[in-house]
């Protein structure tokens, strides 16, 4: 290389370093405080090195994620450029404007929602659900499965005794009524001298807590959120004779196989008592599993993991997870869709998923070795392929509250009746629907 | 040295300036010297407040940007004060109210009269007590619930050990009986320091030679407790309820650490309500006229018992 040519060659480089200073942003991603966001600020070294761009992380404890990230979205600050958002709020954030929507950029980067688990695009994605517009790209794949420990019920003594008195083998229940006799077995046993738990499930009240815990029995007893023919139709679908049932189901676990003091337990209360061994049973979203696994108590072979057992009205799940969204409010709108088009590839996704992350990309999850990977990925696959969620109307914080009031209410208070607790339920989201001249 | 800085500073002010202050007469200048505060007051006090009272009259909500905000007459006040779950509210929060006042009057009261008799080790005492409500509620009621844990809680375990029941047995927090006590014991374990340091500086307020008269008039001890000690402890007994009572209609952060407003709703207090009613579910303009119930409430009461204390204290 002559003098001229090196000269040429360095004030290109000087050229390419100017160009990628004068463009380079700094970006910042809003999300909740847990284990798959670490997992996510990891990945995203590799996006730092491939754009230029700096990549800041604002992470929320999930208690106060809503709460915390509703008030910046509402108020149109510009902390965050881009938002993990939960699934419930995707109708607010594109009736009101908060999120960008994405359809002409996936047009132009061919990102087809096509190639991602459909469950994931309509919950994650769509407003209004079950049309092609889109504000969010699939992020973080999630629903509520039971955690259980496959050492306890492989012990001989247990197992003989369990057959004894149900008269089938100690093994992952077929259905709910087995799950709560499994759990009811294990309340107050002593295992290794020491008194266990049947199972621990989900009781929160400050937030969505008892709501994504009791919907796993009321779906599969027969609740329906509204006439499946007639929208926002609620009476006799929401507080039927089958989810009455469904709700005592929940209040007779509760009651008869939970420990004691467990009257406000969420996720982290849960993976708590589980790993310090005191339940046989936990109700989580998946997210927990790759710690499970990685946990010396628990982990390495001495948990199994199954989906949501049927009811008799059905075999549903409540859907977790969250989408990818790009904040109006940012002026890093670019460089945010830069993070989205890098985030969308399936080379990251696999990488997302060998880190922890739940990745929705077919490509990722229907892959053959996906299944064999780890001893929860067919469990997390058939979980997403029975997955409801919550409602996602603008209003879906008007509608969770009431919910967690009149169900923990009814469930941990003992105040009334399940049928009541419906009743009072109809009422309350009649007047929320009201107010939001849907009905 | 000072006079000299300002003879400094008089030199160097503007002629235009100097003329001009000097002109002012002292009620102006009075005013000059309160505006910044009366300004900054009204910015952040009275205007709110008055920002608030319009807006209890309206539909607006603040997540709904895009919306018409409709002024909707007394329809936020008709809505609350028919509502049958804020009565409940408001009943959970006078039973909180009354049941600390009470109790925390009189273990304060009585701490404050064994401390103030002179006796070895008694700074170190006074000390000791007042350590809880140096912390922050939000530990505090963090660590009770640990305490109050059924299987390793420390609560239940000392229950256990002196009754002999099964500490699993009950769950303080998850119990509908049990509940609204464990926020009373745990506000009266932080706050009754308080009410016994202001019940401490009314004792110590009171002359010795009341006291030496009343034994001269061999009076006894039961009377002068009576006679002296309540009368002239009464009007700081007042203030500390006064106070306490304030503050405790507005309690939040405990009892959302503690409970969340559970089991069920029986612990949501009037301030958790309001919380849940603005920021959750983001109904600005009801939750502006909830705000305005709450306050004239807290002032109403508020002026009626400070009426009551004046009478006492000019007694």
């Amino acid at each position: 290389m002559n003098v001229k040519t090196g000269v040429k060659v360095i004030a290109g480089a000087v050229m390419a370093g100017a160009i990628q200073t004068a463009v380079a942003d700094d970006l910042t991603l809003c999300w909740a405080s847990w284990d798959p966001a670490n997992a996510l600020v990891e990945l995203s070294k590799d996006f730092e090195a491939e754009s230029g761009h700096k990549m800041s992380f604002e992470f929320v404890p999930w208690p106060n994620f809503a709460d915390r990230m509703l008030n910046e979205l509402n108020s149109g600050g510009g902390l965050c450029d881009l938002m993990i958002g939960d699934s419930q709020w995707i109708g607010g954030a594109a009736e009101n404007g908060h999120y960008i929507k994405l359809n002409d950029f996936f047009a132009k980067e061919g990102i087809d929602m096509g190639d991602f688990i459909p469950a994931t695009v309509t919950g994650y994605s769509e407003w209004p659900k079950g049309t092609p517009n889109y504000w969010a790209l699939p992020a973080f794949g999630d629903v509520v499965g039971w955690t259980y420990r496959k050492d306890w019920f492989e012990r001989p003594e247990l197992r003989k005794e369990y057959k004894a008195k149900y008269g089938r083998d100690l093994d992952v229940p077929n259905n709910l009524d087995e799950l709560k006799d499994i759990a009811q077995f294990f309340q107050k046993r002593k295992i290794d001298g020491k008194t266990v738990y049947g199972a621990a499930i989900y009781t929160e009240r400050g937030s969505e807590g008892i709501t994504m815990g009791v919907t796993n029995a009321l779906y599969n007893y027969g609740f329906e959120y509204s006439n499946p023919a007639k929208p926002y139709d609620l009476k006799g679908f929401v507080n039927s004779k089958e989810a009455a049932a469904g709700l005592e189901y929940y209040k007779e676990l509760y009651d008869t196989a939970t420990p004691p003091g467990s009257s406000n337990w969420y996720m982290g209360e849960n993976i708590d008592a589980y790993k310090s061994g005191q339940v046989a049973l936990q109700m989580n979203f998946a997210f927990i599993w790759p710690g499970v696994e990685a946990d010396p108590n628990v982990g390495g072979g001495k948990s199994g993991y199954f989906p949501n057992p049927p009811g008799p009205g059905g075999h549903f799940a409540q859907l977790g997870g969250q989408g990818i969204s790009v904040v109006a409010a940012s002026d890093k709108r670019e460089a945010a869709l830069e993070y989205i088009k890098w985030f969308a590839q399936k080379k990251v996704q696999d990488k997302w998923w060998k880190a922890g992350g739940y990745s929705a990309l077919r490509a990722v999850v229907e892959d053959p070795g996906f299944v064999s990977s780890q001893p929860y990925a067919k469990t997390f696959l058939d979980s997403m392929a029975i997955v409801k969620d919550f409602w996602a109307e603008p209003a879906y914080a008007d509608l969770l509250l009431p919910m967690q009031e009149r169900i923990h209410d009814y469930v941990i208070a003992g105040k009334g009746t399940a049928q009541q607790a419906l009743d009072g339920l109809v009422k309350d989201w009649t007047e929320v629907l009201q107010d939001e001249g849907k009905l | 040295m000072l006079k000299l800085l300002v003879n400094k500073l008089a030199l160097k002010t503007p002629r235009g300036v100097s003329k001009h202050v000097r002109g002012l007469s002292d009620k102006k200048l009075a005013w000059l010297f309160v505006s910044p505060t009366i300004i900054l007051l009204l910015a952040i006090n009275i205007f709110p407040l008055l920002w608030t009272i319009y807006l209890s009259f309206t539909n607006y909500r603040v997540n709904r940007p895009n919306r018409d905000v409709k002024w909707i007459d007394l329809r936020n006040y008709e809505r609350i004060l028919s509502d049958s779950d804020i009565w409940q509210t408001m009943q959970a929060t006078a039973h909180f109210l009354v049941s600390t006042l009470v109790i925390q009057v009189l273990i304060g009261f009585t701490l404050a009269f064994l401390i103030n008799k002179k006796f070895k080790g008694n700074d170190l005492l006074t000390t000791l007590i007042v350590l809880p409500m140096m912390l922050s509620p939000a530990v505090v009621g963090n660590f009770w619930t640990f305490l109050y844990q059924p299987q390793i809680g420390l609560f239940n375990y000392a229950i256990s050990f002196f009754s002999g029941v099964d500490a699993s047995s009950f769950s303080m927090i998850g119990d509908v009986h049990l509940a609204p006590w464990a926020i009373v014991i745990v506000d009266t374990w932080m706050w009754t320091p308080f009410v016994m340091l202001i019940c401490l500086a009314g004792l110590r307020s009171i002359p010795d030679s009341i006291y030496e008269a009343a034994e001269c008039d061999r009076a006894s001890q039961w009377r002068q407790f009576w006679t002296i000690t309540i009368p002239m402890v009464l009007p700081f007994l007042m203030l500390a309820v006064l106070f306490r009572g304030i503050e405790n209609f507005k309690m939040f952060d405990l009892v959302v650490q503690l409970t969340g407003g559970g089991p069920g709703s029986l612990t949501t207090l009037s301030s958790i309500d309001l919380k849940r009613e603005a920021f959750e579910k983001w109904k600005t303009g009801y939750s502006s006229a909830y705000a305005v119930i709450l306050f004239v409430t807290v002032f109403g009461l508020a002026s009626i018992y400070v009426k009551a204390l004046n009478k006492v204290k000019d007694r």
